[in-house]
């Protein structure tokens, strides 16, 4: 993306971006609250329209709105901070109803697929349920499988961890580092410091609408050259 | 009783009619609230004004003058309908737009995120109105769309004013000829109201438990 701008009526949300992501790559954003981030992650597919500035995915450009739009966001998996599983389908529908409705698969291709991808996530028993049954680190994990049953180029994520409780974290940032060691492309918004050392190529530093700071781990947890982050990073260690 | 023997060809065909009226009129009124309802949400501004636009039409118009309207103002631009068409076509359009609002609030009513992710994983938009957020819209919609349905039913009284033998179009037509069977008349009548409604409240009630279950 290049030289992006976005406003929200009178708020600048994202102002002049510029971040290029290669292939097999995994960017971490990281960031205070209200500095565009998850924004950033929506315009990407197109939840959120921009104002200025070009978005192109594997050479293209994203489309307006119409066919052409869902056929990118199909390229694209998203997975929320508040999981959004369908509420009114079984696990199972809910992995296969894009491969089904989008892809035009089977039903029976789709599921045999669906059943591989939840036992890879670690649901694979809880198939038959309803969302509102399970946990929501296993919500989550089924919103992966979700997004994953798309085969898409790209992965995002925003805030994956942070409606869930402590224990339950690392059963989703697991999974999340496999699909980061299988070469995954991923942009991942999330304050969670042992992902980031874990798995991301890149760390994305945002403040105030604007990327202040772009390292590779190591430098920014170690040394980051803005104060922005300097202040950032001793706020979020300190608790 | 013996009037209600008696006159019994004379009350099922108007009861028929009023049958008919009222499931043909319900017919459009749903097809057309639904597609009014997908208008009303989409992320097209033309489709979402002329819903709109239709919609405060008809809800601030009384009945009576879109019947008046149908009946004897179309004829006017040479558009000449039957009574019976007529009377479909009224209730069945001034219908549409509270179908269109119930089911807007239940749309409503299900978390921006449910359409959302649908639409990440590519679906189209009709596609995630479809799939997603109507089925889901439904669970809240079915009480308040009861009422409309009900209510609807009633209406189709107003189509005696306008030359179709329905229902309640027995109640001066008798009256007149018999006066003294009044109460007779109106059990009659009431009766066969209530033989399309009580049904339809039965079905909401119990669609709405098997939903709450469901949920
Ligand atoms: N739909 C919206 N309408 C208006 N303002 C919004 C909307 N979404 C986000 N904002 C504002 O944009 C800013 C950036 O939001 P966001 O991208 O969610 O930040 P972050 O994810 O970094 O916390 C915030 O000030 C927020 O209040
Ligand atoms: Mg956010």
């Amino acid at each position: 993306m290049s030289g992006v701008d976005k406003w929200f009526g009178e708020l600048h949300v994202l102002q002049d971006i510029d971040l290029s992501i290669d292939r097999g790559e995994v960017v971490v954003v990281i960031g205070p609250s209200g500095s565009g981030k998850s924004t950033l992650c929506r315009t990407i597919n197109r939840l959120e329209s921009i104002e200025n500035g070009e978005i192109t995915i594997d050479g293209q450009k994203l489309p307006a709105e119409g066919k052409e739009l869902a056929k990118l966001r199909a390229d694209v998996g998203m997975v929320f901070q508040s999981f959004n599983l369908f509420a009114h389908k079984s696990v199972l529908e809910n992995v296969t109803m894009g491969p089904i409705k989008v892809r035009k698969q089977s039903k029976a291709d789709a599921e045999k697929r669906a059943r591989e991808l939840l036992d890879r996530v670690g649901v694979g028993a809880q198939a038959d349920k309803v969302p509102a049954q399970l946990s929501g680190g296993q919500q989550q994990r089924v919103a992966i499988a979700r997004a994953l049953a798309m085969d898409p180029k790209v992965m995002l994520f925003d805030e994956p961890t942070s409606a869930l409780d402590p224990e339950m974290i690392n059963e989703v940032l697991e999974v999340m580092v496999g699909l980061a060691r299988d070469g995954m492309t991923m942009v991942v918004v999330t304050h969670e410091m042992g992902f980031a050392r874990k798995a991301a190529n890149r760390v994305v530093f945002m403040d105030g609408g604007r990327i202040v700071e772009s390292a590779t781990p190591e430098e920014f947890f170690t040394n980051p050259s803005s104060d922005r982050a300097k202040d950032f990073l001793s706020k979020i260690l300190n608790h | 009783m013996q009037f209600l023997i008696d006159n019994f060809d004379l009350f099922w065909d108007a009861f028929l009619t009023t049958l008919s009226l009222s499931l043909l009129a319900c017919l459009v009124a749903l097809v057309l609230g639904t597609l009014l309802a997908a208008m009303r949400v989409s992320p097209i501004a033309p489709l979402r004004g002329l819903a709109t636009f239709y919609v405060e039409t008809f809800r601030n118009t009384p009945l009576t003058v879109v019947f008046f309207f149908m009946i004897f103002g179309l004829p006017q631009i040479d558009f000449v309908i039957g009574f019976f068409t007529g009377a479909v076509l009224s209730v069945g359009l001034y219908t549409a737009a509270f179908v269109c609002e119930a089911l807007r609030s239940g749309i409503n009513s299900v978390s921006p995120g449910q359409a959302e992710a649908a639409r990440a994983l590519g679906l189209t938009f009709g596609q995630s109105l479809r799939e997603v957020v109507l089925p889901q819209a439904f669970r809240t919609v079915v009480p308040p769309l009861g009422n409309v349905l009900i209510a609807m039913v009633k209406n189709t009284s107003i189509a005696a004013g306008f030359s179709v033998s329905e229902l309640s179009s027995l109640l001066p037509r008798l009256v007149n000829a018999s006066a003294g069977d009044l109460t007779a008349i109106l059990v009659g009548v009431v009766v066969g109201y209530m033989i399309i409604t009580l049904p339809s409240a039965l079905a909401v009630h119990r669609i709405e438990r098997r939903v709450a279950i469901l949920r």
